[in-house]
């Protein structure tokens, strides 16, 4: 998403919207095959280029891998074995799931309220401000962390103005520390949660707000009882997206975290890229990629059983 | 009481300057005079923006970053403008599958597919190449193109499709002459998307470029790990620079919401 954009990956549309299109209108067709010869590029792509190398890593976490001997072709769990008894990866999996959900809330704390205070808002300042809030996520991840290690390291400025406020006695360490990660993290994901926030608000019909205040609702029940409810599958799809984000963030905690506070993701570089040991690097990365896919789809389908109950 | 309070505005201030601060960080740091990393306290300089020229590494690695960008968006729309048409406007056995499966690199991070084409390619003989960077970024950009042009394909009137068929075009100039019009500004959103994804791409790019050939985050990204200097720091600001312009540029001609949030703004 980088978006867009950023970058780091983006589950945004399978989050955002779980049913964007309805079926077409039915229309009597001449040629029964024409739409499978249409996507017949596409699919022959994925096949060869997604789910081959997918099934490939799969069987690669199998295989055992020695010191000596390299990659062996045999067919084994140990890998998992390995990492289930492990407590070193149960500390690296648990900080990675600890640092996701507290960045998930951090964002729905901070993302949810400015989304809210961006739509109150009169033109030019919103068209403005929503560029200022989207337009990080066009900026390449890479810079923007170099932005925070530049905040937090060599320039020290972050440290400075705590203490020049009177806040803190003495420097807090943010580098190669979770909060440093969180900050940034934080920082780089917010933005989906403003904009899974903004789109859930473009439904809501502000004279709705209006009319509760007439009715003699103060502006905390009004928030409370009229605004937040429609918000929340907002925030929950939001939340689902920066979790998912989160917990597979790579860049940020390589440069943050560096070596010495390591998350799944750059767990799996390192076997794979400085000690060698590929199966067990495809065994962390088939595990990140379950935990995903079960959270992503496990929650969506939760957030949308919630959604139905409350609007039918 | 449609207006934002006194406490609603602290709170906006404050969350722009968080959002803010790491950038213009990064750009401050660049105009340094200083051979080490400071904020320009004695006099701005370019000499760093210079330096940049010395270094011609990262040259090479944004114009390989600039042509992988566009071929792989070129490559992924023309993949995914036929796939739209055929989910926006049949209905037939296994469309929900199909369109699952072109949306589904959105949900295996970037990490795992990473290792996954890192070892495909080493198997057959696409390792460091520039054509494994091509395949493996139209796979990941593929659905952000999909998902603008059903969009556009979806909205679509037929009727005039059917008229124009009914005047007796084939299936081929129906296509050129009416639907691709119709749904050219999806396509070219699509490609705009693509692009910039492919060309912020780190994570996976990071395990299947070679020296040879990278990209300029991922140049970046390994330059960090071993020291940050105020050469970086120039780079990432033309980065930023560029991007800030080209984002001006599509928010004037396409809306950058319409192409975030993929609605039209009010």
């Amino acid at each position: 998403m980088s978006m867009a954009a950023s970058t780091e990956s983006q589950v945004q549309a399978t989050a955002a919207n779980p049913s964007t299109h309805a079926p077409p209108p039915r229309r009597p067709r001449r040629w029964p095959w024409t739409p499978y010869l249409l996507s017949a590029p596409g699919l022959a792509l994925f096949a060869v280029l997604l789910l081959v190398p997918l099934v490939m890593t799969f069987l690669l976490s199998l295989n055992s891998f020695s010191f000596y001997g390299g990659i062996e072709n045999v067919w084994q769990i140990g890998n998992y074995a390995d990492i289930i008894a492990d407590s070193y990866f149960h500390e690296v999996f648990l900080r990675t799931f600890r640092i996701a959900a507290v960045v998930t809330l951090l964002c729905a704390l901070f993302g949810a309220p400015e989304a809210y205070i961006l739509r109150r808002m009169k033109s030019p300042w919103r068209g403005l401000c929503l560029l200022i809030v989207l337009g990080p996520l066009l900026i390449s991840v890479v810079s923007r962390t170099l932005g925070w290690a530049l905040l937090f390291g060599s320039t020290g400025l972050v440290n400075q103005g705590l203490m020049g406020l009177g806040l803190i006695a003495t420097p807090i360490e943010f580098m190669y520390t979770e909060t440093g990660v969180i900050i940034a993290l934080t920082h780089v994901l917010v933005p989906f949660m403003v904009l899974s926030v903004w789109a859930s608000l473009q439904r809501l019909d502000p004279q709705v707000e209006n009319a509760a205040l007439s009715l003699g609702a103060g502006p905390l029940t009004v928030m409370r009882r009229v605004v937040l409810p429609q918000i929340v599958p907002g925030i929950l799809s939001g939340s689902i997206i920066v979790f998912a984000l989160a917990a597979s963030a790579f860049a940020t905690p390589a440069i943050i975290g560096g070596r010495r506070l390591k998350v799944a993701a750059t767990l799996a570089y390192d076997e794979f890229l400085n000690t060698l040991n590929w199966p067990l690097g495809a065994t962390v990365a088939v595990l990140l990629l379950i935990a995903n896919v079960v959270i992503i789809v496990g929650c969506n389908r939760l957030v949308e059983r919630r959604y139905k109950q409350v609007f039918e | 009481m449609n207006r934002n309070g006194p406490i609603a505005l602290i709170f906006h201030v404050l969350f722009l300057g968080f959002l803010l601060a790491p950038i213009l960080i990064v750009c401050a740091v660049a105009f340094t005079s200083q051979g080490y990393l400071s904020l320009p306290t004695e006099g701005l300089s370019l000499r760093w923006f210079r330096a940049i020229g010395d270094n011609p590494e990262f040259i090479r690695a944004f114009k390989d970053s600039l042509l992988l960008g566009a071929v792989s968006s070129t490559l992924a729309i023309l993949v995914a403008v036929p796939a739209a048409l055929a989910i926006a406007r049949h209905q037939f056995f296994g469309r929900e599958a199909i369109q699952a499966l072109f949306l589904s690199p959105l949900m295996v991070p970037h990490i795992v597919l990473g290792i996954a084409f890192l070892r495909f390619f080493t198997m057959i003989g696409l390792g460091g190449t520039f054509a494994g960077l091509v395949l493996s970024h139209v796979i990941i950009i593929l659905p952000f193109a999909l998902r603008l042009i059903l969009a556009a394909s979806t909205g679509m009137d037929r009727a005039v499709e059917n008229a124009a068929a009914s005047l007796g075009a084939s299936s081929w100039t129906c296509f050129r002459r009416v639907t691709l019009p119709l749904i050219l500004p999806g396509v070219a959103s699509g490609w705009v998307l693509a692009f910039i994804n492919s060309f912020d791409e780190v994570t996976m790019t990071v395990f299947i470029a070679s020296p040879e050939t990278t990209t300029l985050p991922v140049r970046l990204f390994l330059y960090i790990q071993d020291n940050i200097d105020p050469l970086v720091a120039a780079v990432s600001a033309v980065l930023i620079f560029l991007t800030v312009a080209a984002m001006l540029v599509l928010d004037r001609v396409y809306g950058l919401e319409r192409l975030l949030v993929g609605k039209g703004r009010d």
